[in-house]
């Protein structure tokens, strides 16, 4: 099992779960992060002095799935988030060990 | 009761409640712009301020600002006496032009009020609750109630010895505010990471809505300074409108050709600039005077806003930027516009000569220098003895914390949240440790409190 993590533009949501739920992923999570990559921050001028913009809002999408789903599942993520803007994120992929449902107790491939 | 004029006193009660409104109202408008970790402080320096300057009033501000009203005497035109103190002889009181002592008591107790909750703006996200109350108590008692004899006091120094026009308080009020606020942020000196890191209010809604209740309490202050239901107060209530109006543009018209955009803290900020402005000067200008007023304190607050930076001086809420620049330039200004059928004299521009100009120019700095003077040496001697500012240590995790142990926000559904008390892993080891010692007295053992 894989865990998939991307972190995208916040308007880019909608899109990356509608493109995950059609490959018939059973559930993600979903939080708001902040952060920058390449493109870091910018200045800006408010009320009379010059601040530096670090950090932007993104979100960090995580699904959990199958080995055999994730590179099109990943595909699926990175067209469906892409802007051609940068900022525009990452998907990056890491090994789960071991995943239970809570409710039925069920380990493995089953509690996904 | 005879000798009552039920209209003017039914607007004196009605401007008092409005009045004592602005200072929640302020405490709204400071809030929102303070960071997040410091809200709570902020506001809480507010309605202290409530508490004590009332208590102080009564017992003799009053007397001090007010005796001659009360049957007193003045002392040289620099204070009144104590004949009025506890405020007793009120109660048989007699009423002057038509509105009960007592009511013009009150209505002067919430001007005190606000003026001393003012200075809290300079010293935000870093002072002592205690020390700030301390100081309350001894800058009103030495500076405010004093000023506002030399000013309103029938035989003030300034207002009946030297004829400065000051209807409502621009400079009694806000220069004499302003001035200390100055004083208590060198004295406290820069918040920690000022200006290196960006410190942008944190609910400008609570702003905007401090701002509108400002707004509209200053209609009891301007207009019921006239202390009067009449074509007086009606003067200063359409000054009052028009000038904040023209402020509110002039301050978003400075950003819009400096920065770009117009920005939400820069229309309320222009606002309490112009409402600021117009307050000395509301019953003595006509309408386009007021608007000339607005304009210009507009223009020149939002760009003394800045000076901050390159003097580097921490006046978190602009304070000094806009009631101290305003209410500069209210004042003075009334030595350009007044108009002769309102103030009995002329301004400049109606050509009046240079002479009222001088005088307003004179009471300006006069209650500036005392008001910087004494808010530095009661400032100065507050910290030496019980500390004004928190520690470096409390600063950083949030005042609010600290000198209330309170969140103003608490949105997170992991339990009850005390953001900057030790989290549950770490509390084992400071129980170990016994001492607690970052932990100052007052704030609960999280061990104790988490659910």
């Amino acid at each position: 099992m894989k865990l998939v993590t991307a972190v995208i533009k916040p308007h880019q949501l909608d899109p990356v779960k509608d493109a995950v739920q059609a490959l018939g992923v059973a559930g993600l999570t979903v939080s708001e992060v902040q952060g920058y990559g390449r493109q870091k921050g910018h200045t800006e001028v408010y009320r009379g002095a010059e601040y530096t913009v670090e950090f932007l809002p993104k979100i960090k999408v995580e699904v959990v799935t199958d080995e055999l789903d994730v590179d099109k599942i990943v595909d699926a993520i990175v067209t469906a988030a892409r802007t051609g803007k940068i900022g525009d994120g990452k998907v990056w992929v890491t090994p789960v060990d071991e995943v239970v449902r809570v409710r039925t107790g069920e380990r493995g491939i089953d509690a996904l | 009761m005879p000798g009552i004029d039920s209209g003017h006193t039914a607007w004196i009660l009605t401007s008092t409640a409005m009045v004592l409104l602005m200072t929640p109202g302020l405490a709204l408008f400071y809030g929102g712009m303070t960071r997040s970790k410091g809200v709570l402080n902020m506001m809480m320096m507010c309605f202290g301020a409530i508490g004590v300057v009332s208590l102080l009033w009564v017992c003799y501000g009053f007397s001090i600002a007010f005796s001659e009203e009360a049957g007193g005497d003045s002392v040289g035109g620099w204070f009144g006496d104590l004949s009025a103190a506890g405020m007793r002889g009120l109660l048989e009181g007699g009423e002057p032009g038509g509105v009960p002592v007592l009511a013009f008591a009150a209505f002067q107790m919430v001007f005190a009020i606000i003026t001393t909750a003012l200075v809290a703006g300079a010293v935000a996200d870093r002072a002592r609750f205690a020390s700030w109350l301390v100081f309350a108590v001894v800058w009103a008692s030495v500076v405010y109630f004093p000023v506002a004899h030399w000013v309103w006091g029938a035989s003030g120094w300034l207002g009946d010895g030297l004829g400065v026009l000051d209807f409502a308080g621009g400079t009694a009020v806000h220069v004499n505010a302003g001035a200390a606020a100055l004083a208590l942020a060198l004295v406290l000196g820069r918040r920690i990471g000022w200006p290196r890191e960006r410190v942008k209010p944190h609910n400008l809604p609570l702003v905007l809505l401090g701002a509108g209740l400002l707004w509209f309490g200053w209609f009891g202050f301007n207009a019921g300074s006239a202390l009067a239901a009449d074509g007086t107060a009606a003067v200063a209530l359409v000054n009052t409108q028009v000038a904040t109006a023209a402020a509110v543009l002039g301050w978003i018209g400075v950003e819009w050709i400096r920065y770009g955009r117009p920005t939400t803290l820069g229309a309320a900020s222009g606002a309490i600039a112009g409402l600021v402005a117009i307050t000395p000067a509301c019953a003595f200008v006509e309408p386009l005077g007021a608007i000339a007023i607005g304009l210009v304190a507009g223009v020149l607050c939002a760009l003394a806003v800045s000076l901050k930076f390159r003097l580097r001086y921490d006046d978190s809420l602009d304070v000094v930027g806009v009631h101290l620049v305003g209410g500069v330039v209210g004042s003075v200004l009334i030595g350009v516009l007044a108009v002769e059928v309102l103030a009995g004299e002329r301004g400049l521009l109606y050509g009046g000569g240079p002479g009222l100009l001088g005088i307003q120019v004179l009471g300006v700095l006069a209650v500036a220098a005392y008001s910087f003077a004494m808010a530095w040496l009661i400032g100065t001697v507050i910290d030496r003895t019980m500390g004004f500012r928190v520690t470096p240590d409390a600063e950083t995790e949030g005042v609010d914390i600290h000198e209330h142990a309170e969140v103003g926000y608490d949105f997170s559904s992991i339990g009850p949240t005390l953001v900057g008390a030790a989290a549950p892993a770490a509390a084992p080891a400071v129980a170990e440790a016994g001492t607690g010692d970052d932990r100052p007295a007052g704030v609960p053992d999280p061990e104790r409190v988490a659910g």
